[in-house]
């Protein structure tokens, strides 16, 4: 276990409440200085290689697997680089709108999932409470209404999804081209009947995490945090665009690095660089080179990315976010809870305005054009900008898959938030906690990352604390059963 | 007028014209045997097994074996559910059939039979085997990994569509189906109106690009489980026949 020979190792796996596996270590010296920390994404999923060879139009439901909690970025990511394949990527409103909705459900339902389920009881417990109530099971306990609405809006979501996708995880929608189904008046009805109650919940949301930030700046402003380069897309205007734009990024002073450029030419801009101790790679922007050039990516790149969201409400939340930094990138990692929480808001506003909205019940549903041999998508996945390039032969099979998923950008900004962590709590201490440990837990959980891009079940894995002696042996170990 | 026979299936007394097979006659009456290799329209083979009933005791193929005056027939028991399991379990370990993926999913016989026969997830070990893709039609593919030998394809392409694209090659394990062509689907005469690209009971051989079109919910057995129509139309039948049993009602089956 031990790799320096006067050093000692904590090592955290798996890391609890987050989406995925992955541990992380901490190297002491004898001092209890922290030497090294990072979060190792242990697991190896290989979709890229075991999708070739298989028929382009399979892509959107297979690559979908990746993931059970955000299944729809995948699967409409994958659909809008395949419209490229089949000349399609100029869809009818209906398809697009459709293709829209699905995806604002899916927001809606993983940030609440994330926000309520995973980090909330860190947050409103605080990091050091018992672990054995620092759970959702807790938050049900300490505050029934608030776990009800957490419970009622992933549920919220999750029907959008069923009555744009045919299920509510891992369904077919989005076809090449276009989509299967509209919505139907008796779908669309349903989902009305609840909309101004999840909007009041979402406005609440906001709060909740508003007052959180407020209340816990000398804590907020740099727990885990530290400075860095944005990316994500952009509608032409500025505005925040979860489904589709150019790429934008910006530094940490809020200076554009790039802005609006054609998903087609993401590689001339990103580059992915790799690391001998995980299997996740390292994007990073091209212009910058390696060292400096990493970015990070999800809703707090988005709300320092755009210009202005389009909805009232969000956009009134965002310039209240943006008057804290005095209208500059905001770099607090815990920051990104809040920003969270205003696109859940900016969701429920845009699912209000595409339920009133006639083309919905549109038929004219796909569309074809002439057939290309590459596709690329991009899209904003809960996590952050995610990156689908396909390359297809004359007989549609596919022979070149990349993905670059939301969290390998933000691989270098998580290490950095664990390191950052791991030398403001842990380093020089006598003794090792548990609350340090989870303090750990907590930066990672403020990214929302899907470490592997699969689901797991929550609640069963165990946290493992393994603290060597510099000779090698084991001198403590804590388990902590969720 | 044909001759009629009478005989019993599962206890109840069913009447079948001479000749008939056991599974003709009994679908005629609104009892669903469960068949992956047989289809109507085409000779059957008793390939699959599937069909297996016990006729007076002994096991036989439901779709070759023809009825005859007073046989007891045995179908929906314990025993025959469990072999027909067997069949459809061993079916998915000797193939690779990812259903969560499959364009074929919600209109595929093999599924919807193992949802029928209740089957969660197979008992033996899978078998992973390598098999091919044959993209090379220009409007029709090949998966391999997904063919059941069924040899609906073969028999509809040379009894049906004349043309015999079709065919199988090595034995036991190691049988595979073939085209007859020097290479690949695509140099062969298959056109896409022909019946045998639509005799497919999985998603071995599909039109390109038609996949889910169909939204999840509306698919074939989406709508009608595998055999529920079968069952369904024969209750309303009778429903209809009985004294004060009124107008059949759609979806009320019994």
């Amino acid at each position: 276990m031990v790799t320096h020979s006067n050093t000692r190792r904590i090592e955290i796996s798996p890391v609890t409440r987050v989406e995925g596996h992955g541990k992380v270590t901490i190297h002491l010296d004898e001092a209890n200085r922290v030497t090294e920390a990072r979060l190792h994404i242990v697991e190896f999923r290989g979709f890229e290689r075991f999708i070739q060879g298989r028929p382009y139009w399979e892509m959107p439901v297979a690559v979908q697997r990746l993931c059970g909690i955000c299944p729809v970025s995948h699967h409409l990511c994958a659909a809008k680089a395949i419209d490229h394949i089949v000349g399609g990527a100029k869809l009818t409103p209906t398809a697009e709108k459709m293709r829209r909705l699905m995806h604002y459900g899916q927001m809606f339902q993983s940030h609440c999932l994330h926000f309520f389920h995973l980090a909330s009881p860190d947050l409103l417990f605080g990091f050091d409470s018992d672990p054995a109530t620092r759970n959702v099971i807790g938050i049900i306990g300490a505050d029934r209404d608030l776990a009800y609405q957490a419970i009622m809006m992933r549920k919220y979501g999750q029907e959008i999804i069923k009555a744009t996708a045919g299920k509510k995880i891992h369904g077919t929608g989005a076809i090449p081209g276009g989509i299967n189904k509209n919505l139907s008046i008796a779908e669309r009805d349903a989902l009305l009947v609840d909309v101004e109650k999840m909007k009041k919940w979402s406005r609440d949301a906001v709060e909740l995490a508003r007052k959180y930030t407020l209340t816990n700046m000398e804590l907020v402003k740099t727990f885990a945090s530290h400075e860095s380069n944005y990316l994500s897309i952009i509608r032409r205007d500025g505005a925040m665009d979860f489904y589709d734009g150019g790429l934008r990024a910006i530094d940490a002073g809020g200076g554009t690095i790039f802005d609006h450029v054609p998903n087609p030419e993401y590689l001339g801009v990103i580059r992915e660089g790799v690391r001998n101790w995980s299997y996740m790679k390292v994007p990073f922007i091209r212009s910058l080179g390696e060292e400096r050039g990493w970015y990070r990516v999800g809703p707090l790149a988005r709300v320092n990315t755009c210009d202005f969201i389009d909805t009232p409400e969000a956009e009134a939340a965002r310039k209240d976010f943006k008057a804290l930094t005095n209208g500059r990138p905001n770099h607090m990692t815990m920051a990104f809870h809040w920003a969270r929480m205003i696109e859940v808001l900016h969701s429920i506003e845009m699912i209000e305005r595409l339920l009133g909205d006639p083309d919905l019940q549109g038929t004219d549903l796909v569309v074809t054009g002439e057939r290309a041999r590459e596709g690329v998508g991009v899209i904003e996945a809960p996590r952050g900008t995610l990156f689908h390039h396909y390359r297809v032969g004359d007989d549609d099979l596919v022979t070149m898959c990349n993905l670059i998923v939301s969290t390998t950008s933000n691989n270098e900004g998580m290490n950095r938030s664990v390191r950052r962590v791991a030398e403001d709590c842990i380093s020089g201490q006598p003794t090792i906690t548990e609350g340090m440990l989870n303090r750990i837990e907590v930066a990672i959980r403020a990214y929302d990352p899907c470490l592997s891009c699969a689901t797991h079940a929550l609640g069963k894995m165990p946290l493992i604390a393994e603290i060597m002696g510099p000779d090698g042996n084991l001198i403590d170990r804590k388990v902590r059963e969720p | 007028m044909s001759e009629t026979v009478s005989f019993t299936i599962d206890g109840k007394r069913l009447t079948a014209r001479a000749g008939q097979t056991i599974l003709a006659a009994a679908e005629a009456s609104g009892v669903y045997i469960p068949r992956l290799c047989h289809k109507d329209g085409l000779n059957p083979v008793g390939g699959c097994r599937v069909c297996t009933v016990r006729v007076n005791g002994r096991p036989a193929s439901a779709c070759t074996q023809p009825v005859s005056a007073g046989i007891v027939v045995d179908n929906d028991t314990d025993e025959l559910r469990s072999w027909r399991r067997q069949i459809v379990e061993m079916l998915f370990v000797e193939g690779n059939h990812f259903c969560m993926f499959c364009e074929k999913s919600g209109n595929c016989e093999l599924q919807a039979l193992a949802y029928r026969l209740g089957i969660t997830a197979p008992r033996y070990p899978y078998l992973w085997p390598k098999r091919d893709v044959d993209a090379s039609h220009p409007d029709i593919i090949l998966d391999r990994n997904r063919c059941i030998l069924c040899g609906r394809c073969e028999r509809t392409s040379r009894d049906l569509d004349g043309k015999s694209v079709f065919g199988f090659i090595e034995r036991g394990i190691h049988k595979t189906l073939a085209v007859n062509a020097e290479a690949r689907l695509g140099d062969t005469g298959l056109d896409l109106t022909d019946q045998a690209v639509n005799a497919c009971p999985v998603g071995a051989i599909l039109k390109k690009r038609t996949a889910y079109r169909t939204p999840v919910g509306q698919r074939q057995f989406d709508r009608e489980p595998i055999g529920t129509g079968v069952e369904t139309r024969a209750s309303l039948t009778v429903r209809g026949g009985e004294p004060g049993g009124g107008k059949p009602v759609q979806g009320e089956a019994r």
